[in-house]
């Protein structure tokens, strides 16, 4: 009986059914692999030179420096704290009417598509674009760091609570609508409790993206510890760099042990 | 007194989902509202609190029309319903005292409910709902630690709350055990009986129906095609509302699965020729 079965069994294509088509885009696409690889240009001199550079830094960061330049490194730390706080809570404060106007099933469709746009843009900018134009226009210095990364947060927070607010369960929000509850009371009442506990971890998870970017944005002007980092550089003291950039890690490492936790502890 | 009046409902995909639908509810009076999934029962529940705007019709509630109103007029007119849901439809994160006393949402201005400073009398009444369900000594714990059948008075007690001429209950049993859906039940006609309301039951549950309604209102495909005691509930009104049970719409299930089952040998003749 079992003889009549098929002993072998193939997974038949899923994608492209056609057997030349799919032999033959398989051997463009590695055509086309084989002469971008082709295309690049490597200089070898300027890579050993840049090895030997590369292992200056290295060696600066194994014996970092922390003393020489203590002042400057402990000014752009609480520059950068600072505005890492002041734009996290200003962003968020600003993101959260944002936020509800991009919840589709909240707000009328105008409302909705202007918030979902100042989003949009707030997303497509990336930071150090941001930081630049806002240099630009304010001067060098911490301000400018601030407002970019104020700019930043509303995109970030303003579109994943809109997402969670869309994700709500429905009949909890349609209970309270029937008990003749205005939209404000709706909002307090049915939308808050549902999705609070998820903002409060974005805005923690946000607090310590933005002191990564702070030290990013301080690179092209915006102050912070990325502004004295990139005069250490601009100065070869790869030691006092490497003592910034161990900083840096450890502030993030904590503001990431820490946040996770307390968001953990929220749920 | 409710009363509709050629109540119509077509949702915009083009399905009609209540056509011309009729009824008057008295004062004191529990309505069964039975009928197969997807007639129009839920449609006409919410239908009456305008969660659901329906096409045309009627509606009248004590007197006062429900169907044109709009903004503050159409909350002071849901606050005076109450609705019991069929998941309790709690705001799980709230306290099981936010949940009665958001039953008071439509009388109280915004900045009360927000800062949960509630009128002395508002809570004394949330208080005695909560002790009239029995749920007393939980009024502090989160609505999610509580049991199904918890909740489902809770649900209870918020709609009471709101001091409603009118309950509308949808699937109140649903996803009950069979013993909490009949404590749930006797616990609904009691508070119906004890405050003479009108209420509108949808079940599906055919014996709970007749165990506990007083009047039982089938509908099919949108219309009323049955309205009358549960006493007069016999085998054929079921079939008229339900529809028959179709063997020979199964049987014909059966050749098909048949014809598929020779024909997937023909094709595996074919794979190993």
């Amino acid at each position: 009986m079992s003889a009549q079965y098929p002993t072998t069994w193939r997974r038949p294509p899923q994608i492209i059914q056609d057997r030349r088509l799919r032999i033959g885009l398989q051997i463009a696409v590695l055509a086309y692999l084989v002469l971008a690889f082709g295309s690049i240009e490597v200089n070898w001199q300027r890579v050993s030179e840049g090895l030997e550079r590369g292992q200056r830094f290295v060696m600066g960061f194994l014996q970092p420096d922390f003393t020489s330049r203590w002042r400057d490194i402990s000014q752009g730390l609480i520059e950068s704290l600072t505005m890492t706080l002041t734009s996290t809570v200003v962003g968020v404060l600003i993101s959260v009417p944002i936020g509800i106007g991009a919840a589709r099933n909240l707000v009328p469709r105008p409302v909705y598509l202007v918030c979902r746009s100042i989003v949009a843009v707030s997303r497509s900018l990336q930071e150090v674009i941001v930081a630049i134009f806002l240099v630009a226009m304010f001067g060098f210095g911490p301000f400018a760091g601030f407002l970019t990364l104020t700019f930043a947060t509303i995109g970030f927070i303003a579109k994943l609570l809109a997402d969670d607010i869309e994700e709500i369960d429905e009949t909890q929000a349609e209970a309270i609508r029937a008990t003749g509850a205005s939209w404000f009371q709706l909002l307090n009442y049915a939308i808050q409790p549902q999705v609070m506990p998820r903002l409060i971890g974005l805005s923690l998870y946000r607090l310590d993206i933005n002191f990564r970017e702070s030290a990013v944005i301080g690179i092209v002007g915006a102050g912070g510890i990325g502004a004295t980092l990139n005069t250490a550089i601009d100065r070869y003291e790869y030691d006092s760099a490497g003592a910034i950039l161990l900083i840096v890690i450890a502030i993030v490492m904590v503001a990431e042990y820490g946040s996770s936790y307390l968001r953990k502890f929220l749920q | 007194m409710l009363e509709l009046i050629s109540l119509s409902k077509t949702y915009r995909t083009g399905d009609a989902a209540l056509s011309d639908v009729s009824l008057q509810v008295p004062k004191g009076q529990i309505v069964g509202l039975i009928g197969p999934s997807g007639a129009g029962k839920s449609t006409l529940i919410r239908c009456i609190n305008r969660l659901v705007e329906p096409s045309s019709g009627e509606i009248l509630l004590g007197g006062a029309s429900l169907v044109s109103l709009g903004g503050s007029e159409l909350r002071q007119q849901r606050r005076r319903i109450g609705m019991i849901f069929q998941e309790y439809a709690l705001v799980e994160r709230l306290t099981v005292m936010e949940n009665v006393l958001s039953g008071r949402l439509g009388y109280v201005p915004f900045w009360r409910s927000f800062l949960r400073r509630y009128e002395a009398a508002d809570i004394q009444r949330a208080y005695q709902l909560l002790d009239r369900v029995g749920l007393l000594q939980h009024a502090n714990k989160r609505a999610d630690a509580l049991s199904g059948g918890q909740r489902q008075r809770v649900g209870i007690a918020r709609a009471l709350a709101q001091d409603p001429d009118l309950l509308l209950v949808d699937e109140p049993t649903a996803s009950l055990d069979p013993k909490t859906s009949r404590q749930i039940m006797r616990l609904l006609t009691e508070i119906c009986e004890e405050r003479n309301l009108p209420a509108i039951v949808n079940i599906h549950d055919v014996p709970l129906a007749r165990q506990f309604m007083q009047r039982i209102v089938g509908l099919r495909a949108g219309q009323v095609v049955f309205d009358n005691s549960p006493e007069a509930l016999t085998e054929d009104a079921l079939t008229q509302i339900y529809g028959a049970e179709d063997w020979d719409a199964m049987r014909k299930a059966d050749s098909d699965q048949a014809e598929a089952e020779s024909d997937a040998i023909r094709q595996l003749a074919e794979v190993t020729a």
